[in-house]
């Protein structure tokens, strides 16, 4: 009799505890979210990827489209070669825009396309041209001191 | 003076030479439990009942401390992150920290003192009082009958616990982020749900989980195991129990956090 | 097959190289009652231990059916220990199963019975000890000579050979004393076993006791039956048997001269 009721409660607790494990993947995780159904996988070259991470979002007008696949570096032209993997049911022209963002001033980044005005569509293994990339905080810090220093280099010399 | 000297560092070595043979002891003990645990899974009735008094018996001091945990969290992350204007990321900042770290090493913690210490006790009790012995003149191997099914039982109760941990945390968390503070229903679990992968976050946060199990059951078993058959000798051996558990999931989480990351 | 189901030839055994036991040689004829004597710490429940081959010996060795213990594998020990039965000092009974499945727990481990054939084995064994009515009770609320009963009805349980007791009257008052005494006679007849009983009580020893061995100073001081040795005019073995303060087992432990430490006024 002992024995039933404690095999009742092992029974509630694995119940429990494969709930919260599956609650976990579902509701906390990103497991359903991930698998956009039918993709279609193009590629993007990017002179600076700034922070950009395999499974980063790929959006367009805010919405997610697709996933970065993966990073790999071109040792030919010495850029990025992105691979992103956008869901069948949103074809984009083939002079799309593609951008790396940055969500918030500290967040994620993720990449952002611009639809174009071509007819044609993108197809699978086609390569987006028109690449802007990551604006990296230290770049624009220095370039600003450099102006700062510059300016007031000019205004030593009119003195 | 030379002397003294010359004895203290003897004494350094004995003990550096002790601890080693005790090592290789939990490592031979480890193996033995490896080897038996096959007879152990013939009569799974057992391995449940060690389920219900590791896993069931920790239940509620896990599930209470998860709630807090996970509420101070959001509490203390709504502080900081507001300051930054990202208070929606509140969601991600208390999933995050209970999925990768504070689920398994806190669940590895309080179990060490709940679980772990009851069960060096037990078996301690178990030698001293010569229930070990009798179960090996009876022909019956205790580490079959006593030491695996624990062992197991251990094994699987941790990983359902730490997630148990950071389920009821990140609802903590929610009840003080959302009603409470305020911040948004929906970016709290969008945000979380964008920025926590399945891979590797949760699937991780299980393995760690596992590997603790094995750490503390194991210590917890092998204290038993060898303390001597003295009430003095047990309740040492429960001390060491939690100290050495502590120390050894504080370890190991460093150890596979960076195996994890890199 | 040798008339003597157990035999111990010339045994040492010690640790870290302090000797226990040195040379030690002994015989239990089968069916018979044998007390192990000695007095306190002079490594008897260590022979026990030594028989039933959870410690190794240094030299010499034990047969046990003929088998030497020691060289056994963990198949051929376990396959040794089916045959033995022991009686711990304290009972030993596992303190989280009642005692009726503290009875029953040899029989579940070593065979596939079906569960009528294993209660009717259960009430058998309980009843030969009289503690039919307290199958349903936990070991903590048995009284200390209640639990060695049942210990020994679980140490039977599967009818062995050779049955083994470890200090089986110590802690007892007179009556679970007795009580005690007769079951391990009675048990022997009707089981038709070998009794090994390790012991420093001399009356009850002597009672059930075929054939008694004296344990000193690691080896066999003296042997023989009771009325043997009751008899005996050795100065060791008189002392022991009849409890003398003195003798050759000094009540001092040994120091130096009375007078003279007392004069000394100082320790140093």
């Amino acid at each position: 009799m002992e024995r039933t009721t404690i095999d009742l409660w092992v029974g509630i607790f694995a119940a429990a505890g494969a709930a919260a494990l599956l609650g976990l993947a579902m509701k906390v995780g990103n497991l359903t979210s991930s698998d956009i159904g039918e993709t279609y996988t193009v590629t993007a070259a990017f002179e600076n990827i700034g922070g950009l991470k395999p499974r980063a979002p790929v959006k367009s007008a805010g919405v997610v489209v697709g996933r970065v696949d993966a990073i790999q570096f071109d040792t030919e032209t010495y850029e990025a070669k992105v691979t992103l993997k956008v869901d069948k049911r949103y074809p984009f022209p083939k002079d799309t825009f593609a951008n790396i963002y940055t969500a918030g001033l500290l967040g994620e980044q993720y990449v952002g396309l611009e639809a174009g005005g071509d007819e044609a569509s993108l197809q699978n293994g086609d390569k987006i041209t028109h690449t802007q990339d990551a604006v990296v905080l230290e770049k624009m810090i220095s370039q600003f001191l450099y102006n700062k220093a510059s300016e007031s280099n000019d205004k030593k010399e009119t003195e | 003076m030379l002397n003294a000297i010359a004895g203290k560092l003897r004494g350094i070595g004995h003990r550096i030479i002790d601890r080693l043979w005790r090592l290789g002891a939990a490592v031979r003990f480890f193996g033995y439990t490896l080897i038996y645990s096959g007879e152990s899974f013939r009569r799974l009735h057992l391995t449940i009942r060690e389920i219900y008094f590791t896993g069931v018996m920790s239940l509620v001091i896990i599930l209470v401390s998860a709630f807090f945990v996970g509420m101070v969290l959001a509490l203390q992350g709504y502080n900081t992150l507001q300051k930054y204007g990202s208070s929606e990321a509140i969601g991600v900042l208390v999933a995050l920290s209970l999925v990768r770290e504070l689920g398994p090493v806190v669940t590895a913690l309080l179990f060490a003192g709940r679980a772990g210490t009851a069960i060096t006790a037990e078996i301690g009790l178990m030698k001293t009082t010569e229930q070990l012995s009798a179960m090996e003149m009876m022909a019956v191997s205790p580490i079959a009958r006593v030491v695996a099914p624990r062992f197991w039982a251990g094994v699987i109760s941790m990983p359902l616990l730490a997630a148990l941990f950071s389920m009821v945390g990140i609802l903590g968390g929610y009840l003080v982020a959302v009603p409470l503070i305020g911040v948004d229903h929906g970016a709290f679990w969008s945000q979380m749900q964008a920025n926590v992968d399945f891979q590797a976050d949760i699937v991780n946060g299980v393995i760690k989980s596992a590997v603790f199990g094995v750490a503390c059951t194991m210590i917890a078993l092998f204290e038993g195991f060898d303390a001597p058959p003295t009430a003095e000798g047990v309740s040492r051996a429960t001390t060491r129990t939690v100290v050495n558990s502590s120390l050894a999931v504080l370890g190991l989480d460093f150890v596979l956090t960076s195996f994890m990351i890199s | 097959m040798s008339d003597n189901i157990v035999e111990i030839d010339n045994l040492s055994f010690g640790y870290k190289g302090r000797l226990l036991h040195k040379g030690i040689n002994m015989s239990f004829p089968r069916g018979k009652v044998v007390a192990i004597m000695g007095g306190s710490g002079s490594g008897k429940t260590t022979l026990l231990r030594l028989i039933g081959g959870q410690l190794k010996p240094t030299h010499g060795k034990v047969l046990v059916d003929g088998k030497v213990v020691h060289e056994q594998d963990r198949h051929g020990l376990y396959l040794l220990r089916r045959k033995m039965g022991m009686l711990f000092q304290f009972g030993a009974l596992f303190t989280d199963l009642s005692v009726y499945e503290n009875v029953a727990f040899p029989i579940r481990e070593h065979t596939d019975l079906p569960e009528t054939i294993i209660r009717d084995l259960v009430m058998m064994k309980l009843n030969a000890v009289g503690l039919r009515g307290a199958r349903n009770l936990m070991p903590t609320e048995l009284s200390g000579g209640m639990a060695r009963r049942v210990a020994l009805a679980r140490a039977v349980a599967l009818d062995p050979e050779i049955v083994m007791y470890d200090e089986p009257f110590t802690g007892l008052d007179p009556i679970s004393m007795s009580v005690t005494c007769n079951l391990i006679k009675k048990l022997n007849d009707a089981l038709g076993a070998t009794s090994i009983v390790v012991t420093h009580d001399v009356k009850e020893a002597f009672a059930i006791a075929d054939y008694v061995y004296i344990v000193a100073n690691g080896v066999v001081e003296a042997e023989g039956t009771p009325d043997g040795l009751r008899q005996s005019t050795e100065p060791f073995v008189h002392q022991f048997v009849h409890g003398d303060v003195d003798g050759p087992v000094p009540f001092h432990y040994s120091a130096p001269d009375y007078r003279k430490d007392m004069l000394r006024g100082h320790d140093a």
